[in-house]
């Protein structure tokens, strides 16, 4: 598995990885219209690790989450690579060796709490049904189980509640609700595709203290997708950026955000609302959208937005390399001339990124 | 609940007596009348006059409706002056409502068998084969008039053939008891066997023809639904989870695919009344549908009224259950 293509330059870590992502791709239709969502993308997830995968929308990073839990369509795309999940590749488990794994030993939640739930079916049957599923519980365990799930995740009066319908709880508590399913089992990896980005702000944050908590207490390992790095900077131990469908800077948290190397890091870094600013000051968006993507083959891809573009970078694909160590451990970088400092010049505070 | 129920079933008062109203005019602005009806190409003038007079037919409709109205609160809705002549109205109605109650049942028993399961594969293997194959049918189904799919049937199967029975609804020799005068229950309930398989075959062949319409509605409403439920996020979830499909596809993608298609069941009872008229007509069927056509070549106003007036009170019964049905399924619908 070492000698396989890009992993010669993946850093190792402490601990066998439980999740070992190798160039993971996903190409949607087929011939000239094919279209590659995910582009070579390695990571490892070792035991009690938060990894992040950030980016803008149609970077590839919920593509990412749906090809390693097997969830994308059936039709009209195409997984390559390889996802060893405590040393099986689970691209290759028949589809129902990879239904028994789903629920029990990786668990998914996802963005938006309401379409995510039933609306017919009571809250109790839906998180006792993966009781019933993996556990083998007779309904009636099952259901004294979830009640202690509710509660754990913060859901007032759970015996209630197991009767209500997801259209009676509000949006916090239904995302709680996911989370209490994702983990009844107690899965070894949780991904967690976008799980505040629907919520109010307030309720943001005492869903990701909620997520934290948990993950900490169980020794579960996490993969956050987020568009947000304020997310990032509260949860994640290790970050991956990902733009066009490939990572193009991967480093451990507080290094990003202390030493952003990317200068589309660097943009995302900057377009981040901080209360230290002053007033009237405007937010700095990254240039374009995605819709201006050009793919990765004879230059960066990100290279029309970049402001730090220079000839070369039209001209040559950057590849994921090791970058240089004084910036911290284990980081990487696709770009030819990438950020010699800090974008902003009130970098954020230490407390800030360790909260 | 019990307030909503009782809302419709006053907001149904209402209806019913709207109906009546524009019933009672429409029937009488037909052209041709009970009296030409009645006297046929030998009536005289006097003749004419005498028996308007003793019909009550010069007065005018208001207060003709009005003694109508007076009659029916106290269950009086006249006697027949057509086929029945001599028979109270709502006696025709009460006869001949089992026969139709059992040929709709049996036709919208076999629309749904047929419709939810094929819509179900259908839209699973959306662009396949079988897929295409049924919308087509289905296609051919609502396209179709009734009556010439009616006699279609009847002339291959019944006559050509000679596999079911062209007309009726029990052979003339069988010996048969009668408690619900529904003749396939009263066969199982007597246990008289043959003679509920007998009422069964003569219901088969009406019965596929009534179904035609009911069949291909449900079977694409099912389908679009289970297509529409499939992407949504909670069936990923359920797939999140590792739920087995039987799981998935009972709890997760048929108890929501299925909430449209109750509404349109509902809406069928309509289709269905409606087909039976046809229906009932060809295969020599005696249910309302049968009274109702013979009823508006003869101009017999008490009968008519009566059938159509229960008719609709049947589909407003229908409609308000699947109301109530839609509360019951959909737990949004309730705690509005």
């Amino acid at each position: 598995m070492t000698d396989r293509p890009g992993t010669s330059t993946y850093p190792s870590g402490e601990g066998e990885p439980l999740l070992s992502v190798r160039d993971l791709t996903v190409t949607f239709g087929r011939g000239a219209k094919a279209f590659r969502a995910v582009d070579a993308v390695s990571f490892d997830v070792r035991p009690g690790q938060t990894v992040g995968l950030v980016g803008e929308s149609g970077c590839g990073k919920s593509v990412t989450s749906l090809a390693i839990m097997r969830l994308l369509p059936s039709r009209g795309n195409a997984v390559t690579g390889s996802v060893h999940f405590d040393g099986e590749d689970l691209l290759t488990l028949s589809d129902t060796q990879m239904r028994d794994r789903r629920g029990r030993d990786v668990a998914m939640i996802f963005q938006d709490p309401l379409s995510s739930l039933n609306p017919v079916v009571p809250l109790g049957v839906q998180v006792a049904e993966v009781l019933e599923r993996h556990r083998g519980m007779n309904r009636g365990d099952a259901g004294r189980r979830a009640a202690e799930l509710l509660d754990k995740v913060g859901i007032p009066d759970p015996t209630r509640r197991l009767k209500e319908y997801p259209h009676q709880l509000s949006g916090g508590m239904r995302q709680r609700a996911l989370i209490a399913m994702a983990l009844a089992c107690e899965p070894r990896l949780l991904i967690a595709d976008e799980p505040t980005t629907a919520l109010d702000v307030t309720i943001q944050a005492q869903i990701l203290a909620l997520l934290k908590e948990l993950v900490q207490e169980s020794g579960t390992s996490l993969i956050m997708i987020t568009h947000d790095l304020g997310v990032v900077a509260g949860l994640c131990d290790e970050v991956n950026v990902l733009y066009g469908g490939r990572i193009v800077e991967r480093a451990r948290r507080h290094d990003l955000f202390a030493r952003p190397r990317h200068p589309y890091t660097g943009g995302l870094l900057a377009s981040i609302p901080r209360l230290t600013e002053g007033k009237g000051r405007r937010l700095t968006p990254v240039p374009g959208s995605v819709a201006d993507n050009i793919p990765w083959e004879g230059g960066c891809a990100f290279a029309p937005r970049c402001s730090s573009e220079i000839e070369v970078c039209r001209e040559r694909t950057p590849e994921l390399v090791p970058d240089h160590e004084g910036l911290g451990p284990d980081r990487l970088l696709r770009c030819h001339n990438p950020l010699e400092s800090n974008p902003l010049d009130d970098a954020p505070s230490d407390e800030e990124v360790r909260a | 609940m019990l307030r909503f129920i009782v809302r419709r079933l006053l907001q149904a008062v209402i209806a019913l007596f709207v109906l009546s109203v524009l019933l009672f005019a429409w029937l009488r602005s037909l052209p041709g009348g009970v009296v030409s009806a009645l006297l046929g190409e030998r009536g005289t003038p006097e003749n004419a006059a005498r028996l308007r007079a003793q019909l009550g037919l010069d007065d005018p409709l208001p207060v003709q409706y009005w003694r109508f109205l007076q009659r029916a609160l106290q269950g009086d809705f006249g006697v027949s002056n057509g086929v029945y002549r001599g028979e109270p109205a709502l006696d025709v109605f009460v006869q001949r409502f089992p026969a139709t109650l059992e040929l709709s049942l049996f036709a919208l028993a076999l629309a749904l068998v047929l419709a939810i399961p094929l819509g179900y594969v259908a839209a699973r293997r959306r662009g396949g084969m079988l897929d295409t194959g049924s919308v087509i049918f289905s296609l051919v189904g609502v396209a179709v008039p009734v009556f010439f799919l009616a006699y279609v049937l009847k002339y291959l199967f019944a006559v050509r053939w000679g596999l079911l029975p062209p007309s009726g609804r029990q052979s003339v020799g069988i010996d048969a008891t009668h408690i619900t005068n529904l003749y396939v229950l009263d066969g199982i309930l007597t246990r008289e066997w043959d003679a509920a398989w007998d009422a069964l075959k003569h219901l088969i062949l009406p019965a596929i023809a009534l179904s035609s319409i009911p069949f291909a509605i449900i079977f694409r409403i099912t389908r679009a639904a289970v297509i529409d439920v499939m992407d949504e996020d909670y069936v990923r979830t359920a797939r999140a989870k590792g739920l087995t499909s039987s799981v998935i596809r009972v709890r997760h993608i048929m108890r929501n695919a299925l909430i449209p298609v109750v509404t349109i069941v509902g809406l069928q009872v309509g289709a269905l009344l409606g087909g039976a008229v046809l229906t009932e007509k060809v295969f020599a069927f005696q249910g309302i549908g049968q009274a109702l056509a013979i009823g508006f070549e003869r101009r017999d106003y008490p009968v008519l009224q009566v059938l159509i007036m229960f008719a609709a009170l049947i589909y407003i019964v229908v409609n308000l259950a699947v109301d109530v049905a839609y509360a019951l399924i959909d737990p949004r619908v309730r705690t509005k």
